[in-house]
Formats: C-alpha cells, sequence, structure tokens
C-alpha cells in the first residue's frame, strides 16, 4: 500500500513536471496542427478520386496507413525523448539524493516515473489518433477494419519504447540512452519488414529471425496490428471483387493482426523490463 | 562517550557522561569500497542523542561516503550499524531524518513552497500539517519572501537554505547536514549555526559534516576526525577548550630555556615566543620564576587555549609514510 502510494506521489510529479515543462502543450498543439492537416489533405484526395470500391480503399488505407507510420516513429521518438533522461540527470544531478533520503524505494521512483510518462504518453496517442482517424473517416467515409483497435496499438508500443529508454536511464547516460533505444526501434522494425518477407515467401531463417527480434523487443508486433487494423479486411476485398486480396496486401505497410500470445509476451516483456530496471538501479552507486 | 565507539585505530579521548538513551547513530567497522578503492577503511562511531555532533576530516577521508551508508543511500561493503535504532537502508526510519545533501539540486520549475510541499507528501507529513510546517520552515532559513519563486532562479546560497529547509520539515529527531555553510555568506553562516542551536535546544540530534573547523568548534557539542576511513579520534569540544597552555614573550635564554620549560609541558620556540602547552594554570607562575632563574627577561605571559584546528593538525598533520595499517599517527601513539 505504502509503494503505490510513493509511485502515485512521482507519477503525479512527473505529470506536474511534464505541464510546467510544457511538453503537454507542445503536444496538444502540434496535435492540432496534424489533425486539421490531415483532414485538409484527405479531403484532397477523395475530391480528386472519391472511395466507391475496394481498389480505392486500399489505396486509401495505404495511405492512412503510411500517416500512422509516421505518427507511430513520432511516438516513439516522444517515448524515446522522454524516457531517456527520467533517471540518470536527476541521479547526476542531486536531484534524487535529496528525495531518496526520504521514505522512499528507489524502485518506486523509477515506476512513478515510468506511469507518469505512459499516462502522458498513452492519452497523447490514443486522443491524437482517434483524432486523426476520425479526421481521415470524415473526410473520405473510409472505414478501416478496427479503427478502434489502431492507435491502441500504437498506443502499446508507444509503452513500450518508453520502457525501454526508461530502463536505459537507470545506467547508461540520456544522450547514449536515448540514442540505443532509437537504434533498437529501427532495428526491431527492419527485423519485422523482414520477417514479413520470410512469411510471404516461406523462408525459415527469416521468419525465425523476425521472431527472435520481436521477442527482444516486441515493439513491431503492435506496429504490424496497427496496420493491420487500418487496412480493409480481406471480406470487405473479395466482396468487391479483389480475387486475391493477400497479394495487394503484401507491401511494407502490410499488417498482421497479434495473437494473444503476442499480446501476453508484451506484457510479460514490460513487466520484466521494468523489473531489470528497478535492479539495476538499486545496484548503481548515487 | 559511549564504550562502543572503540573501534580500531581511534581513541576516545573525551571522559563525558555516557549517553542514558540509545545513540542516534552507532556503526561498527563499516566498510565501503568503489571497485579496487576504499572510500571508507573500517568507520566504527557512536553518536548519543540530542548531540551536535561534528564529523570532521581532511577531503577524501570518507565523510561523504559515511553519511550515505547512514541514510541508506549506499550500501557497505561490510559492516553495518544502526540509525535511531534502526539497521542501515531501513526505509520507514528515513521519516524521523532531515538530510541536506552536499550537493543536490531541486525541481527548477517548481517554487520554494511547492518543493517544500512535495518533501513534506513525501515524508508522509499529514496534510493539516504541510502549511504550518513549510510556513515554519521558511521563516527559520529566511525565504519567506522567495516562497514562490521558482528554485531555478535562486541563487546558490538561496538554494543551500532551502535545501535547509527541506531538511528541517517534520521535526526530524536526527538531522544531517553535509557541508551546510559551504555556500553561504558570513551573515548565512551566522544563521545556520543559530539554527543548529535551535536544534539543539528541542532535543535534536545533529550530524554536522563539515570541513569548516571554526565553524564546528562553535556548533559542536563533539567532533569525530576522519582520516582514510577510519575515525582517529572523538573528541569533546568542552575537552579541547579546556585544554590551556601559554605563551611567554622572553629574551636572554639559551636553548636551557626550552628544556626547562618542557618539563611543565610539551614546549617549542617560534623566535622570542616560548610556547608550552597543556601547563596547569596553577604552574605559570613557577615557570616564570624558573625563566627568569635562568636568566630570562620576561616581557609577556599570554594565556592561550588550544582550538579545535590545532588539535585537527596535531592528529592529521604529519603525512604517514607507510601503509594505512603502520601508520604513526599522532592518535596512535596515544592509543592506551
Amino acid at each position: 500500500m505504502n509503494s503505490v502510494e510513493s509511485i502515485l506521489i512521482l507519477a503525479r510529479l512527473t505529470l506536474r513536471e511534464a505541464a510546467g515543462r510544457r511538453l503537454l502543450w507542445a503536444l496538444v498543439g502540434l496535435t492540432a496542427l496534424i489533425v486539421v492537416l490531415t483532414w485538409w489533405a484527405f479531403s484532397r484526395i477523395s475530391e480528386v478520386s472519391p472511395v466507391s470500391g475496394p481498389v480505392q480503399m486500399l489505396g486509401v488505407s495505404q495511405v492512412t496507413v503510411m500517416l500512422a507510420f509516421m505518427f507511430s516513429f513520432v511516438l516513439a521518438m516522444t517515448a524515446v525523448f522522454a524516457g531517456s533522461p527520467a533517471i540518470g540527470p536527476d541521479i547526476e544531478n542531486g536531484l534524487l539524493l535529496a528525495m531518496l533520503a526520504r521514505p522512499i524505494r528507489r524502485s518506486e521512483v523509477m515506476l512513478g516515473r515510468w506511469l507518469g510518462l505512459a499516462v502522458v504518453l498513452v492519452a497523447y496517442a490514443l486522443a491524437a489518433g482517434y483524432l486523426e482517424l476520425g479526421a481521415v473517416v470524415l473526410a473520405t467515409g473510409y472505414a478501416p477494419a478496427d479503427p478502434l483497435a489502431a492507435p491502441l496499438y500504437l498506443a502499446l508500443e508507444a509503452l513500450i519504447l518508453l520502457t525501454l529508454a526508461i530502463v536505459l536511464s537507470t545506467r547508461v547516460a540520456s544522450v547514449a540512452g536515448g540514442a540505443i533505444a532509437v537504434v533498437a526501434y529501427g532495428l526491431a522494425w527492419m527485423a519485422g519488414v523482414m520477417g514479413g518477407v520470410g512469411e510471404a515467401f516461406n523462408n525459415d531463417v527469416l521468419r525465425w529471425a523476425g521472431i527472435v527480434a520481436k521477442l527482444i523487443l516486441p515493439s513491431d508486433v503492435l506496429w504490424l496490428g496497427s496496420a493491420a487494423a487500418l487496412t480493409p479486411t480481406d471480406e470487405v476485398l473479395r466482396g468487391g471483387g479483389l480475387a486475391e486480396p493477400a497479394l495487394y496486401k503484401f507491401s511494407p505497410f502490410s499488417g498482421v493482426s497479434p495473437s494473444l500470445p503476442w499480446l501476453v509476451w508484451c506484457a510479460i516483456w514490460v513487466v520484466g523490463a521494468l523489473a531489470l530496471g528497478s535492479l539495476l538501479l538499486r545496484q548503481r552507486e548515487l | 562517550m559511549t564504550g562502543s565507539a572503540t573501534g580500531s585505530g581511534a581513541t576516545l579521548e573525551s571522559g563525558a557522561a555516557i549517553a542514558t538513551t540509545r545513540p542516534a547513530i552507532e556503526t561498527h567497522e563499516l566498510r565501503k569500497e568503489f571497485g579496487r578503492i576504499v572510500a571508507l577503511a573500517g568507520l566504527t562511531m557512536t553518536v548519543p542523542q540530542g548531540e551536535v555532533f561534528g564529523f570532521l576530516g581532511p577531503n577524501g577521508a570518507g565523510k561523504t561516503t559515511a553519511v550515505k551508508l547512514l541514510l541508506g543511500l549506499s550500501r557497505p561493503t561490510a559492516g553495518g550499524g544502526l540509525v535511531m535504532g534502526a539497521p542501515l537502508g531501513d526505509v520507514p526510519v528515513r521519516r524521523r531524518i532531515g538530510y541536506l545533501p552536499e550537493l543536490f539540486r531541486y525541481q527548477g520549475w517548481m517554487t520554494a513552497r511547492e518543493v517544500l510541499a512535495l518533501h513534506c507528501e513525501l515524508a508522509r507529513l499529514p496534510r493539516a500539517e504541510w502549511a504550518p510546517e513549510i510556513r515554519a520552515a521558511l521563516e527559520l532559513v529566511g525565504l519567506v519572501d522567495r516562497a514562490d519563486w521558482r528554485t531555478e532562479t535562486f541563487s546558490k546560497g538561496m538554494q543551500q537554505r532551502l535545501g535547509l529547509a527541506v531538511a528541517l520539515l517534520g521535526r526530524p529527531e536526527l538531522v544531517v547536514l553535509d557541508e551546510p555553510t559551504s555556500a553561504l555568506d558570513p551573515v548565512g553562516r551566522q544563521d545556520v549555526r543559530g539554527i543548529i542551536g535551535a536544534l539543539r535546544d528541542r532535543g535534536t540530534t545533529v550530524f554536522l559534516n563539515s570541513h569548516l573547523l571554526t565553524e564546528v568548534e562553535r556548533v559542536c557539542d563533539r567532533v569525530a576526525i576522519v582520516e582514510r576511513g577510519r575515525v582517529v579520534a572523538e573528541l569533546s569540544m568542552a575537552d579541547i577548550t579546556r585544554e590551556r597552555g601559554v605563551s611567554v614573550l622572553v629574551t636572554g635564554l639559551d636553548d636551557g630555556g626550552v628544556e626547562v620549560a618542557a618539563r611543565f609541558g610539551p614546549a617549542r620556540v617560534d623566535g622570542e615566543w616560548l610556547f608550552v602547552d597543556r601547563i596547569p594554570d596553577a604552574a605559570v607562575p613557577e615557570l616564570v620564576s624558573e625563566l627568569v632563574s635562568l636568566g630570562g627577561a620576561i616581557h609577556a605571559v599570554v594565556p592561550t587555549r588550544q582550538t579545535l584546528e590545532e588539535r585537527f593538525l596535531s592528529l592529521l598533520g604529519p603525512a604517514p609514510e607507510t601503509s594505512d595499517e603502520d601508520a604513526p599517527t599522532a592518535s596512535r601513539e596515544a592509543r592506551p
């Protein structure tokens, strides 16, 4: 109970810090701008070619997925830049020293930091994601396969990267930790593409490389889920007369809905990473 | 002086009364290594409750490491101890401890009042007590006018005052101050001395880590001197100031004068001044008449009192040339 209280104190402090340092306001302002631009751009597209059949649907879906990919990249960067200075600088400048002399554990500080930043990130990802998707639907009339799930997967992907950045920040300097997290994110995405290629051409080596990469950093599992949620379902495409929808869907922006075991693995990964972060922070000399 | 303070290498010079209550701090052979570097070799000491305890030593003696170990901010490599009756590293006991770190910073985007409120929350003070506690702390350190300024606009001295206010929140039973006056001007230092005096008056134990000997001398009841991570002496300030000496301005004497003076206490000559330490007051007239009988002309006789600095230098002055264990420091020569 005491631990929960300590974590909540730190989470509230982190939220106030995000507001105090104008991070929240920057995100809100940028989101509003992006939503307006999205609505305008998709209005232009539907003026040129109204979304009336599966081919146009597929076209709009690919543009939407591309937009989502850019958004997922922005989210990943936000998560890394918010997470990588979460612990290290506070140790170096003595801020943590004064706080840890109070009845609070290091792990509680780290978990509180994580929780506060997670709330900011998830709220931002969901609000911005749903608003953007709403703008697309409003401008084109296109309805993706699972519009509710897509921003949720993006939010969870950001959570994975935030966790990675915070765990790194317990031991690595912010700049180095941030760089490592960004590179890891990029590698995981490339491994996901390779895994997709392995799947399409039935190549076991590539398939397994993709699976191992996803086990190490499961961010791409969630990105692919988001992409799948934004593409029309096979049934819709077949009903519209496209004989081999899977062929049309093979592109770097094609997705795969994550299975339950993969979602469970994502949860285990986050919990395990936070446990590792606690251990690393506990052993660090202040 | 309590018996448990007899660690290896420690010299107990004081005969002060044994504390009747449990000590605020007691450590036994506390050791901290950073890789191959030994920061603290084996700290054994006892800090009685309600005293202002000075923790002195040259730079790099392991003072800040010791403070971090006492507060559970670092884990000892070996040894252990109790702080307010709880083992080192205990979390709940930190509610009863206030701490001013040597190098610290508070959230720059917060005002002084918000920083204090955060620490009230972290210290789990009942919410009804926050406002009066914060007001009292701000008044005590003289920051009432700046309470609603962001701390990033504070000077180093104001930061240190804020740090002191944070350490005093919630009337802690033990206050640990790591170099509390290092950034303060003379007025600020005097204020801090006043605050420490007020803490002593209300029965708070103060553990003062400092290298400013004159500061320590003015406020402490007792001091421990550490060198190379060991306590080389624990002294009561009353004992130090009780040790008197005499300076005699004398002419017309040869080397025999010093030999005669040495019978009264450790003696040395500097120009025309003859210094004799630890000489009883009653023996001064006899010393003077002996010097006169040797043909000396006495121009002045000035009673002197040993300062903490002199004692500090007499203990730590000659740098040991051999290994730590064999170092012929003054304390080891004096060990019973």
